[in-house]
């Protein structure tokens, strides 16, 4: 669990730009990290890439906040 | 003056004439180029004749899994995808009176909605790459209309504001959409036209000829080569003046 948070917060903090300690678990993409829409298009490419699955477009417009995309992850890994 | 060596373009219609002869250009500035079209035996014989970084990757437009499979295709053949020419077309002239669900269809099939699907197919890699360029040849019929051709003229104006629509989402990624509106240009499709209705046509031009495939593939050439980052969302008319707008 740990790692793959870790693994998404490298993502996260390298396409926003944003500090690592602004990445936690309530934070919204969009309305607390900065990213517009296509930002989050581009995080869910990352994060399809990064852990080698494939996330659907449903399932990535309920991707909003850090936690969400690591609760997703975790399930999709488990 | 426009150099593309190093990157890879994608040309769909590679076996028509204007199709044809952008691949011809774009390979010649130094791209690597994929040639797509229904028709092989025209691939083949365009790949052999442009030698060394060319493709052939047939595709039938009017089966969506085919097309929803090129871009793939054209990666895993020549690595990447740095440019998208969306120049396949196909017309069923029909007065609108008389024009079938089915001619309509197939026109808005190929001409509108391959292109969208090719638009997206490509946008991943692009993205990732920071850069890309996508040229989607409309027509001079999508801006002023044509009687007969309602539905070719339905697409190719969709495909305005297509390409201007994806232009604004991207631009940011470095990804420029672009596209090109040829008036009357010599090629098999033209060729259809009887002696009347060309010199109709000839009336209209104010440059008192018909274009020529290079005259749109120059226009191609300009907007995938890097120099163009700045352009994005237009339409260049190539038309001998036939509409200015």
């Amino acid at each position: 669990m740990s790692d793959v948070a870790d693994r998404v917060k490298k993502i996260v903090v390298e396409h926003l730009g944003v500090e690592e300690s602004k990445v936690v678990d309530n934070a919204s993409f969009i309305d607390d990290l900065g990213a517009d829409s296509l930002d989050t298009v581009e995080l869910v490419m990352a994060f399809e890439e990064e852990f080698g699955i494939e996330i659907p477009d449903d399932a990535a417009e309920t991707i909003q906040t850090f936690g969400d995309a690591v609760g997703f992850i975790s399930n999709a890994n488990a | 003056m426009f150099d593309l060596t190093g990157k890879t373009a994608l040309i769909t219609g590679a076996s028509g004439g204007i199709g044809g002869e952008i691949a011809r250009v774009l390979h010649g500035a130094g791209a690597t180029v994929g040639l797509s079209g229904t028709r092989t035996e025209p691939l083949e014989a365009l790949a052999a004749e442009l030698g060394e970084r060319a493709h052939v990757l047939p595709c039938n437009l009017s089966d969506f899994a085919a097309v929803d499979a090129l871009p793939k295709q054209a990666i895993e053949a020549m690595g990447s995808l740095d440019i998208l020419v969306n120049n396949a077309g196909i017309t069923r002239d029909n007065l609108f009176m008389r024009m079938s669900d089915d001619e309509w269809q197939s026109v808005i099939d190929v001409n509108l909605t391959a292109t969208f699907k090719l638009c997206k197919g490509v946008l991943r890699g692009m993205m990732k790459a920071r850069w890309g360029r996508i040229v989607n040849i409309s027509s001079v019929v999508g801006a002023t209309g044509n009687p007969g051709q309602g539905n070719y003229a339905a697409a190719k104006a969709g495909v305005i504001g297509m390409s201007k629509s994806l232009a604004y989402e991207v631009a940011s990624r470095g990804i420029t959409v672009n596209a090109v509106a040829p008036g009357f240009i010599t090629t098999a499709m033209t060729d259809k036209l009887n002696d009347d209705q060309k010199s109709a046509i000839m009336g209209q031009i104010p440059a008192g000829r018909m274009g020529d495939p290079a005259e749109i593939a120059a226009a191609v050439l300009y907007l995938a080569a890097p120099e163009a980052g700045y352009v994005t969302g237009t339409t260049l008319h190539v038309n001998g003046g036939m509409a200015m707008l």
